[in-house]
C-alpha cells in the first residue's frame, strides 16, 4: 500500500507541476505566433492565447507514463493511448475549422484502443442493483462513451475557467469515487486528470491567459471517460458530469441537430451595459446552461462560473453517494 | 432560478438509478428459447433494442420535464 501511495503522490506532484511550469511558456509561444482568439466577453475584447492542449497533455503523458514505468498497466497504457488520439483529434480542430460531424466520429475512433487492449469489463455496475452483463452492447457503450464525454467538457468551455474548474471537481469526485468502490490503480490512474485541470485553471480562471481549445476540452474529456470504462464506474461518472450533461442536452433539444457553437445564428446570452451576461432577448436563441443561469439577472462572467462549480459540487456529491450505494444492496 | 437547475440535476440523478433498476430486475432476467442456436444473439438484440428504446423514453421525459421545470425561463 506504501508504494501505491508514495507512486500517487509523485504523479499528482509532476502533473500539477508539468502543467503549472509549461502553460507560461506556452501561452508566450501561442501569443508570438497570433494564435489568440478574441474572449468576447471581456471589456475591450482581450485577445487570448489558444489553444492550451499541448500543455495539459504534456502533463498527462508525463505523470501517467511514470505511473505506466512504476506498475506497466494495460488500463494505464490505454489511458495515454485514447487521451493522445483524443488530443490530436482536438488539435486538428483548433488548427482547421471542422464539420460537426467530424469530432464524434473522430473521437469514436480514438475509443478503438481501450476495446483491442481489453481493458474493459462487459458489464455496467448499477447502484442498489448489481452488474448487468452486456457483452455487445457494452462494445457500442464505449465507442460512444468518448465522443459523448469529450464533446459535453468541450460544450461547457464557454466562459473563463469554467471547463477546468468544472473537470477538477469532476475528476476529484471521480477519484473519491473509484477509492470507494476498492478501484485502488485506476484511482491512482485518475489523479492526474484532476491535478492537471487544477493546474490548468490557474491560467484559465477570469481572467483568462489562455483557452483550452478543444484540444484541451477533448483531451479532459476522452480521458475522463476512458477512466470511466476502465475503472468500471460508467454511471457514477455520468452523474459527476450532471450539469455538463443537462448543458448539451439542453443545446441540443432547442437546436435539434449537432453544429458548433461557432455555426449559431443568435447567441444564448448577450451583454449589458456593465458588461453583464444576461439571457439572449431573442426567442431563437439556444437554451443552454448559462442562459438559464442568468435568466432571472444579469450577472458577471465571474459570478457565472461559481454557479457553475457549485453546481459541479453538488452533482460530484450525488456521484459520491452513489459509490456508496455501489455497496448496497436492494 | 437556480433552485430549478438543482432540481432537474436531482430528477435526472434519480431516473438513471431508476433505469438501472428497472434494466436490472426486468430486463437483465428475460431470456428468449426455441430458435437452437440463436437464442443467445437473439436475446441479445432483444435486450439491446429494449435498452435503446429505454434511451429514448428517458430522453422524451427529461425533455419534457426540462419544459415543465424552466418553462418560464424559457419562455422569457
Amino acid at each position: 500500500m506504501l508504494d501505491k501511495t508514495i507512486a500517487a503522490i509523485i504523479i499528482s506532484a509532476i502533473a500539477f507541476v508539468t502543467v503549472y511550469a509549461i502553460t507560461p511558456a506556452l501561452i508566450t509561444t501561442l501569443e508570438k505566433r497570433k494564435l489568440v482568439v478574441k474572449d468576447y466577453n471581456r471589456v475591450g475584447g482581450a485577445m487570448v492565447a489558444r489553444p492550451g492542449g499541448p500543455s495539459i497533455l504534456a502533463g498527462i503523458l508525463a505523470s501517467e507514463i511514470t505511473l505506466y514505468g512504476f506498475y506497466s498497466s494495460v488500463a494505464v497504457l490505454a489511458i495515454i493511448i485514447t487521451t493522445f488520439l483524443a488530443f490530436l483529434v482536438g488539435l486538428a480542430d483548433d488548427r482547421k475549422v471542422l464539420g460537426g460531424w467530424f469530432k464524434p466520429l473522430a473521437l469514436a475512433g480514438s475509443a478503438i484502443p481501450i476495446i483491442l487492449l481489453g481493458v474493459y469489463e462487459p458489464h455496467l455496475a448499477f447502484p442498489l442493483f448489481g452488474h448487468v452483463r452486456i457483452p455487445e452492447l457494452y462494445l457500442a457503450l464505449i465507442i460512444f462513451m468518448i465522443p459523448i464525454t469529450g464533446n459535453t467538457i468541450n460544450s461547457i468551455d464557454v466562459l473563463n475557467g469554467v471547463a477546468s474548474g468544472f473537470m477538477t471537481i469532476a475528476s476529484f469526485a471521480l477519484t473519491i469515487s473509484l477509492f470507494i468502490v476498492h478501484h485502488y490503480d485506476i484511482a491512482i490512474a485518475s489523479l492526474p486528470l484532476g491535478f492537471v485541470s487544477l493546474a490548468f485553471y490557474k491560467y484559465h480562471k477570469f481572467p483568462s491567459k489562455i483557452f483550452p481549445g478543444d484540444s484541451g476540452a477533448l483531451t479532459l474529456g476522452a480521458m475522463y471517460g476512458t477512466i470511466a470504462i476502465v475503472g468500471h464506474v460508467e454511471i457514477i461518472a455520468a452523474i459527476a458530469l450532471l450539469p455538463a450533461v443537462i448543458n448539451s442536452f439542453l443545446f441540443l433539444s432547442s437546436v435539434k441537430r449537432i453544429i458548433e457553437h461557432r455555426q449559431l445564428k443568435s447567441n444564448p446570452v448577450e451583454h449589458t451595459e456593465d458588461f453583464k451576461l444576461r439571457a439572449a432577448a431573442d426567442k431563437d436563441a439556444p437554451v443552454t446552461l448559462v442562459r438559464l443561469i442568468v435568466a432571472n439577472r444579469p450577472m458577471t462572467e465571474k459570478e457565472v462560473g461559481f454557479t457553475i462549480f457549485k453546481l459541479a459540487l453538488f452533482s460530484a456529491a450525488l456521484a459520491i453517494i452513489t459509490a456508496f450505494m455501489m455497496n448496497v444492496r436492494v | 432560478m437556480k433552485a430549478p437547475i438543482y432540481v432537474y440535476v436531482l430528477i435526472m440523478w434519480i431516473m438513471i438509478i431508476a433505469g438501472g433498476g428497472l434494466l436490472f430486475s426486468i430486463i437483465a432476467p428475460m431470456e428468449i428459447h426455441g430458435f437452437g442456436r440463436y437464442d443467445e444473439f437473439l436475446d441479445s438484440g432483444m435486450k439491446a433494442v429494449i435498452a435503446i428504446l429505454l434511451v429514448v423514453l428517458w430522453i422524451f421525459i427529461m425533455s419534457k420535464i426540462k419544459n415543465w421545470i424552466f418553462h418560464k425561463q424559457i419562455k422569457n
